[in-house]
């Protein structure tokens, strides 16, 4: 099996050569039209797409040529997944249309679509999650009829994941898979039906970095048996990684059409992105840390499983210093957080702010200590979806004045803090009474660090403060977060991304498994890769399966 | 670049389709609107199912309109039916704006009631107290049992995390039994179902009272109990829209993780909750004894602590939007009566709830009528 696609790599290299000698002008004139037709896989003209308040697509035009990985690239809300749901037959575009290997198609819906050989993977996947891999690949199809036949099915899926390099037991269910497998399981799903084009809808955002490797092979082999991968992202490394060609959409409307990867550059592909030069620079000042504001000692404790999370972990954290904790997901970095903020009990060890023992106090208590915390989950932990933006801002400072008078919340006063917050945070919305789930993920990141910076705290607990936002708001946020440095506070920064830990850092300080696996000054990308994957390779296979 | 229609052929289509677009704010005045049109729809609804039978739908209406709302008299027996219902409704509102579903009102008027019995005849004041001292104990003792019975529930949540359906749907089974006991076993006045008629100072006092003085109030038996069911609907409303603790509940309801988060106690806040709901329907079982039958007894309530999630609902959850709903079922139930025992008014009372709870849909989503032909360029 191995061979079959390592063999049919050089082959579709070879053929891909071809088509790029007949045509070597990426971007088609409209006498080329008619010839184009007959070679793109997808070809979108004039998509035009509204919805209530917002012109999502303003005549887009995509092509996708066979056997290309081709990045859609864009910040949130650029119109990115909407142009491709249009495609996936999920929404009807308001005018335009769509060809699909040059016959013209209108869908009706996903099913629709896939029937044509095209699919799209979203960002939330649709698996039932008490159902086997197998059980949920053939969810919804024609065929098996009446009898499951299950061990004959579980070996096609196998077989089919072989092919691919999609490692996951057939059997297993879904809730025992990591998010990562899950991933896998939907594109094998995509497979199963015969799909020769493939939309991944950011697939990365939810990966660790080495299974994003795999994801990454994967499409790789897809596009050596003439697959075609729509693969939209924000993130411009990893498109400069895998992208053949690059299409670049700003509010709605193409800004590069696709352009070669290789031919672009990232600052390039950013200014396109964004509309502006992005610096990736941040002037850092150098500064003399003070005092010692956070002494995590020895602390141990347990995750949901009641497993152990955080063995023996100690970290402190000095005013006007940022401490970077680095680490590949699921090494204990949630667990840190919550005992810090007194969301998780520790089960040993101590915990101390200014000197004060507050080990196990109760979250209430640390906020009165003056920790922020900026939580990893923007939606479930740190915010209120159906609650104003005002509630969102005061819902920690809401028992002191001027905000509380006695029993009584002074709901005028709270309006007036919103209203200044919404300003100086830039929080963009119609009012400060829109409720928190209409905001787009940096604008909602954006009222969560008003009202956790607002307060001027003495110890800031920031996770994955930038993750899934663009390139533009994760400039911002980062700002805040040196901001937060120059004006005295201790910063407790826990982060996937080495890039944003490396900015921004101090110190690092490398998680692995719960325990403290080194810490550095110095911005060594390889030395803290080393400690992140325990001392080991990094990029070791999924327990079980081989290759 | 200009583009062609798309080449597939489509087949005949109606020359209108509905457009349906979520809406991002919807302005104030929408809801109560599209709760009048609910309603509206619903009377209409239920005209055509009595045409139907064969009922006259416009007399029937007519009938319910003049028995609950005709004249004073009868108006003022809507609002004594209203005054439970009152005092329910806004007991359920407070415990659902937290998320909490208690189904327990019931229970928690039965044990108000008995907790105000108790206070009478164990007695707990002498007989020859004086109202001013009788109807506050009676109050607090009511209010006191109803919290007792909705803090037990609200223990095992916080604490233990017992689903709190189960055990308020349960609870309302062993009050109306305790209830029972006391009505039969211990109270019973003569072997009848029921207790002595309590002592003038115990009864609530009517508007017909005074008729004396206002000769207008003459057989009018709206009671006291109706000002503590507004007073209460103001204090709820201020808890819930305009203190601290509100604050809490109304956060606690959308995202416990977030709550918890902020350093809200959850655990307490489920106890006091609870409690306070429990209170509320507790008094509603006080003021109706108090203020209506004049003794214990076993059919106190047709199921007002049910009618109260509806009508919580209804409200949207809303305090002072619970009041007017109150008096529109007490008009229903008053007026059903007399119609018909069982059916009709039921029926009604059935579609309107349907409605409203369609009609939500209006509120988050937009819905138009546009031509086909007109396809934007």
């Amino acid at each position: 099996m191995c061979w079959a696609w390592a063999g049919g790599l050089p082959l579709a290299q070879a053929w891909m050569g071809k088509l790029m000698v007949e045509h070597p002008n990426a971007a088609i004139p409209a006498v080329d039209a008619n010839l184009a037709v007959n070679q793109n896989a997808v070809e979108m003209r004039g998509i035009v797409k509204r919805f209530p308040g917002v012109l999502a697509n303003d005549h887009v035009d995509f092509d996708l040529r066979p056997g290309e990985i081709h990045a859609l690239l864009g910040e949130n809300g650029a119109g990115k997944s909407t142009l491709m749901s249009v495609l996936a037959g999920l929404y009807k575009p308001e005018a335009g249309s769509i060809l699909l290997h040059g016959q013209p198609v209108a869908f009706n819906s996903p099913r629709d679509a896939i029937a044509h050989g095209l699919g799209m993977i979203h960002q939330h996947f649709t698996l039932v999650q008490s159902q086997s891999v197998t059980e949920n690949v053939l969810l919804g199809l024609a065929t098996p009829r009446f009898w499951l036949r299950l061990p004959e099915h579980d070996r096609r899926v196998a077989d089919l994941g072989q092919r691919f390099g999609l490692s996951v037991a057939p059997q297993a269910k879904i809730w025992q898979l990591s998010v990562g497998e899950q991933q896998r399981v939907e594109i094998l799903k995509m497979l199963y039906r015969g799909v020769q084009i493939l939309v991944m809808d950011e697939p990365t955002a939810v990966l660790a970095p080495h299974e994003i490797e795999g994801l990454f092979a994967t499409l790789r082999s897809m596009v050596a048996e003439g697959k075609s991968i729509v693969f939209i992202s924000h993130k411009l490394n990893e498109v400069m990684a895998i992208a053949d060609r690059v299409t670049v959409l700003r509010q709605g409307r193409v800004t590069a059409a696709g352009v070669r990867a290789n031919e672009t550059t990232i600052p390039e592909l950013a200014r396109l992105m964004v509309g502006r030069t992005v610096l990736f620079d941040l002037q850092k000042r150098p500064q003399a840390p003070g005092e010692v504001v956070l002494t995590v000692d020895q602390v141990c404790a347990e995750n949901n499983k009641g497993r152990p999370a955080l063995r023996n972990f100690s970290v402190t954290v000095r005013a006007g210093e940022i401490v970077g904790v680095a680490g590949v997901a699921g090494n204990g970095q949630a667990e840190l957080a919550e005992v810090i903020t007194g969301l998780r009990r520790c089960t040993s060890g101590r915990l101390l702010v200014h000197g004060l023992e507050v080990t196990n106090s109760p979250p209430r208590a640390l906020i009165e200590q003056g920790v922020a915390h900026v939580p990893e989950d923007r939606t479930h932990v740190g915010s209120a979806p159906n609650l104003t933006i005002t509630d969102n801002v005061i819902m920690k400072q809401y028992r002191h004045a001027p905000l509380a008078q006695g029993w009584s919340l002074n709901y005028t006063t709270a309006q007036a803090a919103a209203e200044t917050l919404k300003t100086e945070y830039q929080i963009l919305a119609p009012s400060v009474k829109t409720p928190a789930r209409f905001l787009s993920g940096g604008n909602l990141q954006r009222v969560i660090l008003a009202r956790e910076l607002s307060v001027r705290p003495q110890l800031l607990i920031a996770v994955q403060p930038t993750r899934g936002l663009d390139v533009g708001a994760i400039e911002g946020v980062q700002r805040l977060l040196l901001a937060q440095r120059e004006a005295g506070a201790a910063v407790l920064l826990i982060s996937e991304e080495l890039e944003e830990i490396f900015a921004l850092s101090d110190r690092i300080v490398v998680i692995y498994e719960g325990e403290v696996a080194g810490e550095v000054t110095e911005h060594d990308p390889e030395a803290i890769g080393l400690m992140m994957t325990g001392g080991k390779r990094a990029y070791a296979a999924p327990a079980g399966e081989g290759g | 670049m200009a583009t062609t229609a798309t080449a597939v052929p489509r087949r005949w289509r109606l020359p209108y389709r509905l457009q349906v677009d979520r809406r991002l704010e919807a302005p104030r005045w929408l809801s109560p609107l599209v709760s009048l049109g609910a309603i509206l729809v619903a009377l209409l609804l239920g005209a055509v199912i009595l045409e139907i039978v064969g009922g006259d739908a416009v007399a029937a209406y007519a009938h319910i309109g003049r028995a609950a709302f005709g004249n004073l008299g009868v108006f003022s027996d809507t609002l004594v039916k209203a005054t439970p219902l009152i005092l329910v409704g806004l007991a359920c509102a407070v415990a659902f704006q937290m998320k909490l579903w208690n189904i327990g009102a019931e229970g928690q008027f039965f044990m108000g009631a008995l907790g105000a019995s108790v206070v009478v005849l164990a007695p707990i004041v002498p007989i020859e107290a004086p109202r001013w001292v009788t109807i506050p104990a009676m109050l607090v003792a009511g209010m006191a049992f109803g919290a007792l019975w909705g803090a037990i529930p609200g223990l095992l949540k916080a604490t233990l995390r017992v689903n709190e359906v189960i055990t308020t749907l349960m609870l309302n089974y062993v009050a109306i039994s305790l209830v029972n006991f006391f009505v039969f076993a211990v109270w019973s006045e003569g072997g009848f179902q029921m207790s002595p008629t309590f002592q003038r100072a115990a009864w609530l006092p009517r508007l017909a009272d005074y008729a004396s003085q206002v000769p207008l109030f003459r057989g009018l038996t709206t009671h006291l109990g109706l000002a503590f069911a507004l007073v209460a609907a103001g204090v709820v409303w201020y808890i819930l829209y305009r203190s601290l603790w509100g604050f809490e509940i109304r956060l606690v309801g959308d995202n416990p993780r977030a709550a918890h988060y902020a350093g809200v106690n959850i655990v307490r806040n489920t106890v006091l909750v609870m409690m306070l709901s429990g209170a509320l329907a507790g008094l509603a079982g006080m003021s109706e004894i108090s203020g209506v039958v004049h003794r214990l007894q076993t059919s106190i309530s047709p199921g007002y602590g049910f009618t109260g999630i509806i009508i919580a609902w209804l409200a949207k959850l809303n305090p002072l939007v619970v009041a007017p709903v109150s008096v529109l079922f007490g008009g229903l139930i008053l007026a059903g009566r007399e119609i018909q025992p069982a059916g009709v008014p039921r029926l009604i009372q059935g579609i309107i709830l349907f409605t409203l709870i369609a009609s939500e849909v209006l509120l988050r989503y937009r819905v138009r009528l546009v031509r086909v032909d007109a396809e934007p360029a």
